[in-house]
């Protein structure tokens, strides 16, 4: 049944097939992000409660939901490259790292500028904000592992390793935190209740989770692609490659020489 | 029967060597030269298994070691450029720890480091002896060890004339009962071994002579 | 004199049993370490005190959490020094060059560890629950959390060293992956205690903590196993 994905172990399928989706997942993401984030910003309903400072859900639950399932992706990438010994798998976790990352980092600052006008205060210690500041730690985690080591593979195959076993923490470290805020309980309610959605509200929030995904698929393409080419950088494929472009970019070069000189 | 087939190692995207194949069977002995850097401990640790190799097989007695691991390590005695002994055990705790976990012929470790010139030594602790004592003690195991196939890296490192002598009189016995010995050594070791087979690991390939 | 076919069978309970003793009798010669980290411990939680407020109704407080926090320190500094002298002199290559299943000569140095360095961590328990002013009928509970959650600590510890042995800085790099992972058990423990502190019920607490122990016991050696594969590469 898998057999049609056999082909994607070589590197070079993947590269070309990374080039290949880039653009389709560049201009769905502008598309929904621009038209959802339009939508949401400004023709959205106002919330009953929270007015208009609610307008950052439409950044905020994005970029934490995906900041979650970047995780999960790069875990499981490490999973596959771990088990079926796939290069390429294991660069994935590498390529994804740093967009999670600054997805985290995102829903970070969203989740406090939200915060502000709700309670005042620019941190607290709420149980979502907790756990994204620790999915954050871990992300950081994975990138400090693969940035020790002097050869890639390793460090490939090691942050591989952190990213499973982080991927199994991160359900315990999210409960465990929320039930360590109902601990600890202030007076105000210190959930993000998503205020009863209205289908106005909802439709942008929906184009925008699936910009916020375009962009991640895009921007991990062009990673892995990277990623791709600068561990094999050496090998034949990549050498023919540059060496036909390299040629290709000098008859191009030769041609308008010619039609400048007639 | 060891059989290699198209193995290519990378190291830090440098290539180290690409499709090497060689065969090493019963009664031979195959010593991988080469300058420093070459890639010849890449070589011994990639067939092993210690380091993973990009592309190729390793064949042994018919069935692949990936995927029939036991049964090759079994029948392998590695001895590398860090030898495992422990500097706050003595060598016959270090002997007795290493029989527990590898397939060994007898318990005798008093006349195993006999042979190597530590008699008197055994139970004082190994940081009190000096660099090539400490050798000994790893060399000690090739008294005890029944295995078939002998990763030998560097061996005679640190390691007197009458040393080497012994060491290469142990070499001979074990081919005659029909092991194998795969090793890299900068000594020249024709006069010794008739049957000698070198691999010369260059700037890119290894060439088989 | 040299026989290639017979040998004598190799038994994978007495290859654990070895690889046990030999860390007992490693951790024997060289009390000095053994007792490091228990200093570590006891100064550590010092620290608080001098540092917030020395009032007794503050130090009951932060009690059990600066206990705990002292105690993650403290199996931060028995957790990086794991493979380290194993990984240098070559023994974790014959390991994972021997017959005997990686993840059960892991194991076996994992419980040698869980035996010499947690036990005297929660031995030490009482005094430091005497410093912080901990009132005397939680310091079962409190030492319960302890034994429970040291070895929890330090299997997810062992991994990190695991995967950073190889490398030269280590030390840093191990906590920055490490600590987040402690926190559940950090969140769990100290609620434990602070149950306890009102004279309730602390099963709740007390049966997840038991589940993490037993998921990091049977699947921390095999995470161990290829991280120390990967680093020897």
């Amino acid at each position: 049944m898998w057999k049609w994905l056999h082909p994607y172990a070589k590197a070079e399928t993947t590269y070309k097939l990374c080039y290949r989706l880039l653009p389709y997942f560049s201009w769905l993401a502008v598309i929904t992000l621009v038209s959802g984030s339009i939508w949401g910003l400004f023709y959205a309903p106002s919330d009953y409660q929270q007015g208009d400072s609610f307008r950052i859900i439409y950044f905020h639950v994005p970029t934490a939901i995906w900041s979650m399932g970047a995780y999960t992706s790069m875990a499981i990438c490490g999973l596959i490259g771990i088990v079926w010994q796939i290069r390429n798998a294991e660069l994935a976790v590498y390529a994804i790292a740093p967009v999670g990352a600054a997805f985290t980092f995102l829903a970070l600052i969203s989740g406090a500028i939200w915060g502000k006008p709700m309670w005042g205060a620019w941190w607290v210690w709420d149980a979502r904000l907790t756990s994204e500041l620790i999915l954050l730690f871990l992300y950081l985690g994975v990138i400090a592992l693969y940035n020790s080591f002097e050869d890639k593979r390793t460090a490939a195959r090691a942050s591989s390793i952190l990213a499973i076993v982080g991927v199994i923490n991160v359900p315990i470290i999210h409960y465990s935190v929320e039930w360590w805020n109902t601990l600890h309980q202030g007076a105000s309610i210190t959930k993000f209740d998503k205020p009863s959605i209205s289908p106005d509200m909802l439709w942008p929030l929906l184009l925008n989770i699936s910009g916020f995904l375009f962009v991640l698929a895009a921007l991990v393409c062009l990673r892995l692609a990277n990623q791709i080419l600068i561990n094999d950088a050496r090998r034949p494929w990549v050498k023919a490659m540059v060496s036909e472009k390299t040629n290709k970019a000098e008859q191009s070069k030769n041609r308008a020489t010619l039609a400048d000189k007639e | 029967m060891l059989e290699v087939q198209g193995l290519t190692c990378f190291r830090q995207n440098r290539c180290l060597f690409a499709d090497l194949n060689f065969v090493l069977s019963e009664h031979q002995i195959c010593q991988i030269e080469g300058p420093n850097g070459a890639g010849k401990s890449t070589l011994l640790r990639a067939i092993l298994g210690l380091f993973r190799a990009d592309e190729g097989q390793i064949i042994w007695s018919g069935k692949s070691t990936t995927q029939q691991a036991e049964l090759f390590l079994q029948q392998v005695f590695f001895l590398g450029h860090k030898f495992a002994i422990n500097s706050d055990l003595t060598p016959w705790q270090n002997l007795e720890f290493w029989s527990a976990l590898n397939p060994t012929q007898n318990d005798d470790f008093a006349s195993a480091l006999t042979k190597v010139g530590l008699t008197g030594l055994e139970h004082i602790p190994c940081h009190s002896l000096s660099a090539g004592q400490h050798r000994r003690v790893a060399l000690a195991r090739l008294w005890l060890t029944n295995t078939k196939l002998w990763v030998l890296d560097e061996p005679f490192t640190a390691i007197d004339k009458s040393g080497v002598q012994l060491l290469q009189q142990r070499f001979n016995s074990h081919l005659t009962s029909g092991g194998m010995i795969l090793l890299t050594s900068h000594q020249d070791l024709s006069q010794e071994f008739t049957q000698l087979h070198t691999i010369k690991l260059t700037d890119n390939t290894g060439e088989i002579i | 004199m040299n026989n290639l076919s017979t040998s004598k069978p190799l038994s994978y309970w007495s290859a654990f049993k070895s690889i046990f003793i030999r860390e007992i009798k490693l951790a024997w010669q060289k009390p000095t370490q053994l007792v490091q980290p228990v200093v570590f411990f006891l100064i550590v939680v010092t620290l608080f005190p001098l540092g917030i407020s020395p009032a007794p109704k503050t130090l009951q407080m932060i009690g059990p959490g600066v206990i705990w926090i002292a105690a993650i320190l403290a199996i931060m500094l028995v957790v990086e020094r794991l493979f380290r002298q194993d990984f240098q002199e070559g023994t974790i290559e014959a390991w994972l060059l021997s017959t005997v299943p990686m993840s059960l000569l892991v194991g076996a140095k994992l419980l040698a560890a869980w035996f010499i360095s947690c036990s005297v961590l929660v031995l030490i328990t009482p005094v430091l629950a005497l410093l912080m002013n901990i009132e005397t009928h939680v310091i079962p509970a409190l030492m319960l959390s302890l034994m429970v959650g040291t070895p929890i600590l330090l299997f997810v510890g062992a991994i990190g060293n695991a995967l950073t042995v190889g490398l030269n800085q280590g030390g840093v790099l191990l906590s920055l992956l490490v600590l987040p992972l402690y926190i559940p058990v950090l969140i769990f423990a100290t609620s434990l205690i602070e149950a306890a502190t009102l004279n309730m019920s602390y099963t709740g607490q007390m049966s997840i903590l038991i589940s993490m122990l037993l998921v990091s016991c049977f699947f921390a050696p095999v995470a161990i196993a290829a991280a120390l594969k990967n680093t020897v590469n």
